[in-house]
């Protein structure tokens, strides 16, 4: 399996190699680093070739890493029904960088792009209809971006006065609970109560 | 619409009719859970369809990423609640993937198992409420009173009806009982007469096939232009089946069929789902033959890091004590890196993607759920169909909210 994906890596690399930055292949699966300039021919080039045959979308998602300069990566998945093989490309971006979307060769990629822009708030160019998918109508941030808090900023509750429902901030009864599971001697990045005093000795 | 309007031909008495907009849900019954479908109308033919999801969504993903691995567990049976062992499936192989931790035999085969009992429950429930979408009412009350025997053996086995949380990365939680066993097999032998008989309600019914013949056909290209998988395919004689086309577990081992349609129309898809029930079937007696052989005996989980000891070892050892203590406090460490798992869940490919950065918790998790791209593909499916004619699409695509909003 590893060498059948290994030849195919190689294959795509020398076919494209304006667009394939780099690639590996671990734990059975074939990773392509792609630029984003022209991700939308390279997807119609894995699509038509004859060895590739990358017929089938399986997914479109993002990763966020906060700490890099190019914050998003954008992961897609292929699978080829007739070959039967998969490939994973991956797109690192800015937070200002636009993606060109991949709904000409592939019409189901509209909601895995609407779902990566709701979610990460990464825009996908040409798309035909970049809205909301998940989230709530009128809904504002990215909810999976690193720094949107799990709990969101607001509630909903029905009113019974007002006679519909409202929106609030979020008040958490209880603190919300984050628990550092890391052991002290590898992990944690604070400093224990009362080991301050110990530069002052 | 209003007769009053500025196109009034004198001469042909022609007027001017506006395309009329309906809101279909969300608390429509045969919108199968929480779906809005904005509809655009031109007398009974559907223009536009544009479905409004995402009333369900709970933000599985982000919660995920602030559990271990063995908390995010149950989320997945809440995804696909019809099935929702199929989907703990993927996420322990994806985990055993990235762990290099290999499942003993006789865990292998429980998964297959319940993997088949899972598939039975979802084409149960779904060829049957799609009857009752086009207008029967008696399959989904015989229907579900197999599915409430399958329900009661996913209760012996780990003591839920519904969110199990068997599947264990290493493993499954608990053997089963040999009684349990026999039991399913019983199951088993009279569920094909029930197959038969509900094949004498549905298949050669007139009003079924005149609401199902020629309704949403879908064309090879289309399956790969619209990202479709499981039934969706097979039904258009594709025979992609992922547990022989890329074998997980020990499914190479199983001797079962791949039924295929022939015009990929609903009618098509429903001759498809009830001869699945029955390959399924198949597959459960094999499995049960081989869980009783002396090769299928043994231990239920690969004991090391991501699995619990032994409850005896726990009582009698230390490290075992702390290791328990560690295990379900902390959970444990996975690699870094990424990985995708897949399985033919009942619904088509579901599939897990993690990207670990070496901790004992998910940088991210992302679900691929198999009824996504087939909902989206709705408003293509759609287009030129009678309004009537959209209950028995949704029916057939096979969507639950669970898995699409997440």
């Amino acid at each position: 399996m590893s060498d059948a994906l290994n030849e195919l890596g190689t294959y795509i690399e020398t076919k494209r190699k304006d667009c394939v930055l780099a690639w590996d292949v671990t734990l059975g699966e074939l990773t392509l680093d792609v630029t984003p300039a022209n991700i939308a021919g390279f997807v119609e080039f894995l699509r038509s070739d004859a060895t590739c045959r990358f017929s089938t979308l399986i997914d479109i998602t993002g990763v966020d890493y906060p700490d890099r300069p190019k914050r998003f990566d954008v992961i897609y998945h292929f699978l080829s029904m007739y070959q039967n093989h998969r490939v994973r490309l991956r797109v690192s971006v800015r937070d200002d960088e636009m993606v060109p979307t991949i709904t000409e060769p592939h019409p189901s990629a509209n909601w895995f792009e609407r779902e990566v822009f709701d979610m990460f708030g990464i825009i996908f160019s040409g798309h035909p209809d970049l809205r909301r998918l998940l989230t709530d109508y009128g809904f504002r941030g990215y909810p999976l971006r690193k720094d949107f808090p799990t709990t969101g900023y607001t509630e909903v509750r029905y009113d019974e006065a007002a006679k519909r429902v409202v929106y609030e901030p979020v008040s958490l009864v209880q603190e919300y609970r984050q628990f550092d599971f890391m052991s002290p001697w590898e992990g944690a990045q604070y400093i224990l109560p009362g080991d301050e005093k110990e530069s002052e000795a | 619409m209003d007769g009053a309007n500025q196109f009034g031909d004198a001469q042909t008495g022609e007027q001017k009719i506006r395309n009329f907009n309906l809101n279909f849900g969300p608390q429509h019954p045969a919108a199968h859970g929480v779906l809005r479908l904005v509809l655009e109308l031109d007398g009974e033919v559907v223009e536009r369809c544009d479905p409004h999801v995402g009333l369900l969504h709970r933000g599985t993903e982000k919660l995920m990423e602030s559990r271990t691995y063995l908390q995010n567990l149950p989320y997945l049976d809440r995804l696909d609640y019809v099935a929702p062992m199929n989907q703990e499936h993927a996420w322990c192989l994806a985990i055993e993937k990235l762990t290099g931790v290999e499942v003993p035999r006789r865990a292998s085969l429980i998964r297959v198992l319940y993997s088949e009992i899972g598939r039975v429950l979802n084409h149960l429930m779904n060829v049957t409420t799609q009857a009752m979408d086009v207008g029967a009412l008696t399959p989904p009350l015989w229907g579900f009173e197999q599915r409430e025997e399958l329900m009661i053996f996913y209760e012996r086995a780990c003591g839920a009806r519904l969110h199990a949380a068997y599947f264990r990365p290493g493993g499954v939680h608990q053997d089963l009982p040999p009684a349990l066993l026999d039991d399913i097999e019983a199951w088993a032998d009279q569920f094909f007469d029930f197959i038969d008989d509900l094949g004498t309600l549905l298949t050669e019914n007139r009003i079924f096939k005149q609401r199902n013949v020629d309704i949403g056909v879908v064309t090879e290209d289309d399956i790969q232009r619209y990202g479709f998988s499981g039934v969706m395919v097979r039904g258009s004689g594709l025979a992609w089946d992922l547990r022989r086309s890329q074998p997980y577990e020990c499914y190479n081992e199983f001797d079962f069929q791949i039924p295929v349609g022939k015009n990929g129309d609903c009618y098509d898809r429903y001759l498809c789902r009830v001869e699945e029930m029955r390959q399924s079937t198949y597959i459960i007696r094999q499995a049960i033959e081989k869980l009783r052989a002396p090769e299928g005996q043994g231990d239920i989980l690969a004991r090391g890091k991501i699995t619990p000891p032994s409850r005896t070892d726990m009582k009698t050892s230390m490290e075992s004590l702390i290791h328990h203590f560690k295990l379900y406090t902390e959970g444990f460490k996975v690699p870094a890196g990424q990985t995708y798992a897949a399985v033919e869940a009942p619904k088509g490919e579901f599939g897990v993607y993690i990207v670990s950065d070496g901790s004992n918790k998910p940088y991210r998790a992302k679900l691929r759920a198999p009824g996504y791209p087939h909902l989206a593909a709705m408003d293509y499916i759609a287009k030129g169909h009678q309004l009537a004619d959209v209950a028995a699409i949704i029916g057939t695509l096979d969507i639950v909210f669970g898995e699409i909003d997440r």
